[in-house]
């Protein structure tokens, strides 16, 4: 082989074929990789799929040197490597894309990228050194970088596209990608994806963690599935179905696309008129947010994270202060009551952060579903709790929405997410609400958890209640929503309804781009 | 009330405040509040009294100060940085352990009389300025003459050097700096360390060179709160901790010298040894903390003022980007 086609653009030598076996990692009492074999070979998108707990992490973390596995070896180019630590790793020629973007916000990228890397000054800085290598690095690979701009100037895929960078720029000849698209809008992904596409013509390994099917099957090569620590297989991609693959990572028949059916829309529930807030650092949140939300209907409300869903979801149920506009929920204008007095309008709320806001920790499975109902009969008679009562309705509400506990005491903070999640909608849903609000209610779930969640959305619309869900997740906005809003910096950029609505579409608004064709105003 | 006289007065006590100051710009630009600045400031007036009325020479007590706080601030790094234990809570039993050993060990000190003095010097030329010449280079303690000189340095460091950019992302946002392979806890207890040796200085600079002597806790008498909240108002930049000092340096000495005259501006002086003013100055170190504790709990104010985003909070390995 000549010298050309050994090297890597930025000039680090390839990273022909690595290869992990037998990797097995013990936590306590549970086995999070149970002798699992993975390799990546240069050229080639390896896609690592599996459900939250599957391993996915682990087996990374192990690769990158923040975990050292109790059995199995690691091989580079067929000889073995120890890997103890991130700068070893690093110094192999593998860099890691972390899901939270590493990066010091108040620093320049330059600085980032020199954080931690010896300087060719020694005690002072080389920052034009390495903005110069910066810019060759960033020609070479076609991403568009300002060395000096300040990171928090940076939008979330211009932040990744650092990320990159840094990468390479430590010579990275394998890359581990972890939910790389987790917080891209679709345009976002699309250049993602003709980045990765370059840098695999160009020699380099990807790794691609993910869940989102679809991506998988556009831009990988071969994937692996992982499921409960141990490995499912291995396949060339093209060799394989989305329905397989789905399949493999569950462990048995799921439906990807659950079943809308038709529901009569009914009518407007929730108004919000010119509503505006402020956001926790005083800024805008919300900027004249005008929303209605029908009986039967669910709007789905898109945007990249932090462009005002946490405010709109909080403003609505009372837990933030509007500062211009009216909320009305069933003819009465709300703005300003309480969560107290907006529960007894039969408003219902799944809220994002569930283990903070949805339930108490310290508190039983039993207790928390009564959160809400706890100052009324039957649950509460002259202020005695009535504890078998409240024992009965837990029993019943566990067996209806099947959360495993081993029992209505055990505390809520001792459950899986997913458990947690289903102890939230059945108190929130059981009360038969008139509205919910659901902010992010899959986020972190598995495909199991995930998909009955929908179910259930979808089953309360059937049953006539008004629901906004607020996902950052499209392909949820996409699969449950009747119409879509579009936030973008705390606005609603627009209103498509679902038949029009494609994620090219979406993804230019939440870019917080018009385009000329969604204009009009879909009421 | 000569202004000259206030001012020259409010450097010389201002560097007191100032290497406190700083000290707590380190710390807290890794990332650790330190709300122990009192007490450590209190082990280095008291270590550096002790060490010049024993051994004569003041340049070694200044040293043994300066180890001394380092030392005793490495209980508040341990706890909050190891344990992960509450900052405040935390740096506050330092104030109380430091002025509780100082008084311990300064048993007897008060009564030891003169020691050997920081000598002060006047700079040929540059004291000839006028009006600067008088105020800042006219005998001032060689001490005062070493907060010139650290100042920049300090801003230097922090901002333009590789360990100073370090410590920046230690403070912003630690889980990137150990993703790069920066060891996030050796250098918050490095800069606990130096912000405790920079307190220990300051109070080495009140008992040798500024009000010489050992007078139990009120030596420092509140002083080192002002410093922590100075820290707030210089929005964690040594340049503008210095001139913020020398300002409350210069306040301090003004309400002093404001109850001398009786006539001000050719009427009769309301301040005129009134003994509510005295009140109201030793008022001001704790009116400091309260406004620094409402500060430091607010995290939306914290954020309006650059604050260092990770200031407070322990940083816990694995729990990345969270």
């Amino acid at each position: 082989m000549t010298d050309q086609d050994t090297k890597l653009p930025s000039g680090r030598t390839r990273i022909e074929n690595l290869e992990m076996r037998g990797i097995t990692k013990r936590f306590p009492g549970v086995l999070a990789s149970d002798h699992v074999d993975f390799d990546v070979k240069s050229g080639e998108v390896h896609a690592l799929l599996g459900e939250n707990g599957a391993g996915k992490s682990t087996l990374m973390k192990i690769l990158y040197g923040l975990y050292k596995p109790d059995e199995g070896e690691v091989f580079l180019n067929g000889k073995p490597v120890a890997i103890a630590s991130p700068t070893d790793s690093i110094d192999l020629g593998i860099g890691m894309i972390h899901q939270h973007f590493m990066l010091v916000p108040t620093l320049t990228v330059a600085e980032n990228v020199a954080l931690g890397l010896p300087s060719s000054r020694g005690f002072m800085t080389d920052l034009d050194v390495v903005s110069k290598r910066i810019l060759e690095l960033a020609k070479i690979y076609g991403l568009k970088i300002d060395p000096d701009a300040y990171v928090w100037q940076l939008s979330v895929g211009q932040q990744q596209r650092v990320e990159i960078i840094k990468a390479l720029y430590r010579g990275a000849a394998l890359l581990i990608l972890d939910e790389p698209t987790a917080v891209l809008t679709p345009q976002e992904v699309d250049e993602l994806f003709v980045i990765m596409r370059q840098m695999t013509k160009d020699g380099h390994g990807l790794i691609f963690i993910s869940h989102k099917l679809h991506e998988v099957v556009e831009i990988s090569h071969r994937v692996t599935v992982l499921r409960d620590g141990r490995k499912i297989g291995t396949r060339p991609t093209s060799e394989i179905t989305k329905q397989d693959l789905a399949n493999w990572m569950v462990g048995r028949e799921v439906g990807l696309t659950p079943d809308r059916g038709t529901v009569q829309r009914g009518e407007a529930r929730l108004e919000l008129k010119d509503v505006s807030c402020d956001s926790d650092r005083g800024t805008p949140g919300l900027r004249g947010v005008n929303l209605e939300v029908h009986s039967g209907e669910i709007l789905g409300i898109a945007g990249v994270s932090g462009n005002g869903q946490r405010e709109l979801a909080e403003t609505i149920v009372g837990l933030r202060k509007t500062t211009n506009g009216r909320i009305i929920l069933e003819g009465g204008d709300v703005a300003g009551l309480s969560p107290a007095e907006l529960t007894n309008r039969m408003l219902s709320y799944i809220p994002e952060e569930r283990m903070r806001d949805g339930v108490i920790r310290e508190f039983t499975v039993a207790e928390n579903l009564i959160l809400r109902e706890h100052e009324k009969a039957p649950y509460s008679r002259s202020g005695f709790l009535d504890l078998g009562e409240i024992s009965r309705h837990a029993d019943e509400l566990i067996k209806r929405f099947q959360v495993k506990t081993p029992s209505s005491e055990t505390l809520a903070k001792n459950l899986s997410g997913g458990n947690i999640q289903k102890i939230v909608l059945a108190r929130e849903i059981s009360r038969a609400p008139r509205v919910i609000i659901a902010a992010q209610p899959t986020r972190g779930l598995d495909i199991g958890a995930t998909e009955y969640v929908r179910e259930q959305l979808l089953e309360q619309r059937r049953l006539g209640v008004a629901i906004m869900l607020i996902s950052e997740d499209l392909d949820e906005i996409l699969a449950l929503s009747d119409r879509i809003a579009v936030l973008y910096e705390g606005q609603v950029m627009d209103i498509v309804p679902r038949a029009q609505a494609t994620p090219e579409k979406l993804g230019l608004l939440m870019a917080g781009i018009r385009s000329e064709e969604s204009l009009s105003v879909v009421k | 009330m000569d202004p000259i006289v206030i001012l020259s007065a409010g450097v010389a006590t201002g560097t007191v405040l100032f290497f406190a100051a700083l000290g707590e710009v380190f710390a807290e630009r890794s990332g650790v509040l330190n709300l122990g600045v009192e007490g450590m400031m209190l082990i280095g007036a008291m270590s550096a009294f002790s060490v010049a009325n024993s051994l004569g020479n003041p340049w070694l007590g200044i040293v043994v100060a300066m180890i001394a706080a380092g030392l005793i601030s490495q209980i508040h790094a341990y706890i909050v940085i190891t344990l992960q234990a509450d900052q405040v809570v935390s740096g506050l039993a330092l104030t109380f352990v430091g002025t509780g050993i100082s008084l311990v060990l300064g048993e007897g000190l008060s009564k030891a009389g003169t020691v050997a003095q920081i000598p002060a010097l006047s700079v040929p030329l540059l004291s000839q300025i006028p009006f600067l010449g008088p105020i800042f280079f006219t005998n001032q303690s060689v001490l005062v003459y070493l907060g010139y000189l650290i100042a920049p340095l300090a801003w230097y460091y922090i901002n333009r050097t590789r360990p100073g950019l370090h410590l920046r992302a230690v403070g912003e946002y630690p889980s990137a700096a150990d993703a790069l392979g920066i060891n996030v806890f050796a250098l918050r207890y490095w800069y606990v360390f130096v912000g405790g040796m920079l307190a220990g200085l300051g109070g080495a600079t009140l008992s040798l060179a500024v009000s010489p002597g050992w007078f139990s806790e009120l030596t420092t008498n509140g002083q080192g709160w002002i410093a922590v909240g100075l820290v707030i108002f210089a929005q964690w930049d040594p340049i503008r901790a210095a001139l913020g000092s020398y300002a409350f340096g210069a306040l301090r000495r003004m309400i002093l010298d404001i109850q001398g005259p009786l006539t001000l501006f050719g009427f009769d002086n309301p301040f005129y040894y009134n003994s509510y003013l005295g009140f109201f100055l030793q008022m001001i170190p704790y009116a400091f903390t309260v406004i620094v504790l409402v500060i430091g709990s607010r995290e939306a104010i914290r954020k309006r003022l650059g604050s260092p985003a990770a200031l407070g909070v322990p940083y816990i390995r694995g729990e990345r980007g969270k």
